[in-house]
């Protein structure tokens, strides 16, 4: 086979360069792959939809006659509830377990004989997937809620780059989240406990079943620096509708930053602990 | 130096066994104990051995997917473990029973999703590919997703994905498991000729022994995570006394059983009319020459010794403790 092994041409880019395009090409791959599930799709979008008129309507029961809560009024209600319901696909708060499949199965070993860290592998995937959401999830609730409803509009310049920096971060914070609780199944086999407490935990704490300014200040600020939670969803929520002033708004972004950098570096950390124990099943 | 070298290879898992109705007592399985190995580069060898003996287990502390728990394995000069993602760039792994392509996309998107990750200049994937679709006639199936593909067609996949970096050693873990013949021939003949090449080197697991018998020179036999035998086919049936033996059809029934010096009588059948001889240190023109003055022969005919009887008698030998089974290595 001596054609098929030539030399390797001398490198002319820069290391950078060639990692970012092995970035982008494994994301570009991951929209690929999501892109040829269209009717999960279409039935995640009935979903989101059905839900969103639910939850519109009983935080519209919350804020009562004055229309007024927890410094949200009822456009900024709507918009919280519709944009919610698209981004939910977008960070993927639920549903993942591919990771966790895969070392249950032992076909880990095939993401481990690649010369890519599995972190930023499956982080890329990720974010290729997110695109797709982005297009097929995001986009129809947002639609309904512009016709339907009377959603409150950003007034600021600065709100909408903010607003796609902080749902950016909220895909990759939600992403090591999802990495960390399947990386369970390195210890544990079975993922389906640490699921179960996630998907409890992550739907109330992000602000998904009720915005988190219905809980008293210091509980909301506890929570908020204390659990990455809120800076899944909350916070590009609440950047979006300005519930805050601007320097808070770049405030939020920032403990974003700080929950996304921790998180990816404590999925390293994992992993290089798993890596150190592993058994690949299977013969 | 070698391409891969193992000193006092040794992996031991801890494993919970039920004792009683709720207590569970820790007990260490050893996998692979104690393995000295060197292979140089460009050889193409053989790693045979029973179900649970420690192949996949050694080609996993190899290709740096599994931590050892004792002992050093070098692979191209890297530490499999240490150095995994350097070391994926040099090599290449088909697991037969898994599969390392990407299930929803079709075979053509994951070949170039190969050559990203792989970082491999766009002209020599063009080559390396047009080759491996010539050679394993990947073109019907190149644009199907790879979860709609046949078993046979899947494995022609997996080794393309394999070989597209051109790695220096190549590592198959059971690459002709549930393929038919067909498909079989068509893996062992792309192989052959990889290994013809002789850039890369191969190492090979397997239950199909003509895979071995078509492709490798060195065979190494483990069990009990033991290397058993190391050295050539060849050697292997002179260890084991597999002798090639010549069967003789008669037309008359001899009073009494012939003495052939250098080729004992192993067998009599048909009520005397075929005889069974091996060859020790007769030749078959002598054996033919000295039924000849006996009787008239009605034919000849030889038959080679088969491996899979010698591996099957050394699968059921016990282990010979201390390593003393261990033949020559090169």
């Amino acid at each position: 086979m001596g054609s098929v092994t030539a030399t390797v041409a001398p490198p002319t880019d820069s290391n950078v360069t060639r990692w970012f395009r092995t970035f982008g090409a494994i994301a570009v791959s991951g929209f690929r792959r999501y892109a040829t599930y269209r009717q999960a799709a279409v039935a995640g979008v009935v979903t989101n939809t059905v839900f969103g008129f639910l939850r519109y309507y009983i935080f519209l029961a919350a804020a009562g006659a004055s229309g007024r809560v927890a410094g949200y009024d009822r456009g900024q209600l709507a918009t919280y509830v519709w944009v919610g319901q698209g981004l939910l696909a977008v960070i993927a708060i639920w549903g993942w377990t591919e990771l966790a499949d895969r070392i249950r199965t032992g076909e880990i070993a095939a993401d481990l004989l690649r010369p890519v860290h599995p972190v930023t592998s499956y982080l890329a995937t990720d974010l290729g997937r997110a695109g797709f959401a982005a297009l097929s999830r995001l986009v129809p609730p947002v639609l309904i809620g512009l016709l339907l409803f009377d959603v409150y509009l950003p007034r600021r310049w600065a709100t909408l780059p903010l607003f796609v920096l902080s749902v950016l971060l909220a895909v990759v914070a939600c992403f090591g989240c999802r990495y960390l609780v399947n990386a369970t199944a390195y210890w544990l086999q079975d993922v389906r406990g640490p699921l179960i407490l996630w998907t409890l935990f992550s739907g109330v704490l992000a602000g998904l079943y009720f915005p988190l300014g219905f809980l008293p200040g210091w509980l909301e600020a506890l929570l908020r620096y204390g659990t990455p939670f809120p800076s899944l969803l909350q916070i590009p929520l609440d950047v979006l509708v300005e519930r805050h002033p601007v320097p808070t708004q770049v405030g939020l972004v920032g403990v974003q930053v700080g929950w996304t950098v921790a998180l990816l570096a404590l999925c390293r950390l994992v992993q290089r602990r798993a890596e150190r124990r592993l058994v690949v099943q299977g013969g | 130096m070698s391409v891969i070298e193992m000193s006092g290879l040794r992996k031991e898992f801890t494993v919970r066994v039920k004792v009683g109705r709720l207590r569970r007592e820790k007990r260490v399985v050893t996998a692979v104990d104690g393995i000295d190995l060197r292979v140089e580069r460009g050889e193409m060898l053989g790693y045979i051995g029973p179900n649970g003996a420690g192949k996949s287990t050694t080609l996993k502390m190899l290709t740096g997917v599994l931590m050892p728990s004792a002992g050093e394995a070098r692979v191209c000069g890297l530490r499999p473990v240490a150095e995994r993602t350097r070391l994926a760039m040099r090599i290449g792994v088909v697991f037969g029973q898994r599969s390392q392509l990407w299930w929803d996309l079709p075979l053509r998107d994951s070949f170039d999703l190969l050559r990203h990750v792989y970082r491999v200049p766009a002209g020599e994937h063009a080559t390396r590919l047009a080759r491996c679709r010539d050679l394993l006639d990947l073109d019907e199936f190149l644009d199907t997703p790879v979860r709609q593909l046949s078993l046979g067609q899947r494995m022609r996949g997996e080794l393309t994905a394999a070989l597209l970096h051109s790695p220096e050693v190549l590592f198959l873990d059971e690459p002709t498991i549930g393929l038919d013949v067909v498909s079989k021939q068509a893996v062992r003949g792309f192989l052959a000729e990889l290994g013809r090449a002789g850039d890369t080197t191969l190492v090979l697991t397997t239950h199909d022994l003509a895979d071995i018998e078509r492709l490798c020179h060195r065979l190494v036999v483990i069990d009990h995570g033991r290397v058993v035998h190391d050295g050539s086919i060849a050697a292997l049936h002179s260890r084991y006394g597999s002798r090639r033996m010549v069967v003789a059809e008669l037309d008359a029934v001899l009073s009494e059983p012939p003495e052939l010096p250098g080729a004992p009588l192993q067998r009599v059948e048909a009520d005397g009319h075929r005889l069974v001889f091996a060859l020790e240190s007769a030749t078959v023109a002598e054996v033919v020459a000295g039924l000849a003055g006996l009787a008239t022969l009605r034919d000849i005919s030889i038959v080679e010794p088969d491996i899979e009887e010698v591996v099957a008698r050394l699968y059921r030998a016990p282990v010979e403790v201390g390593g003393a089974a261990v033949t020559g290595a090169p």
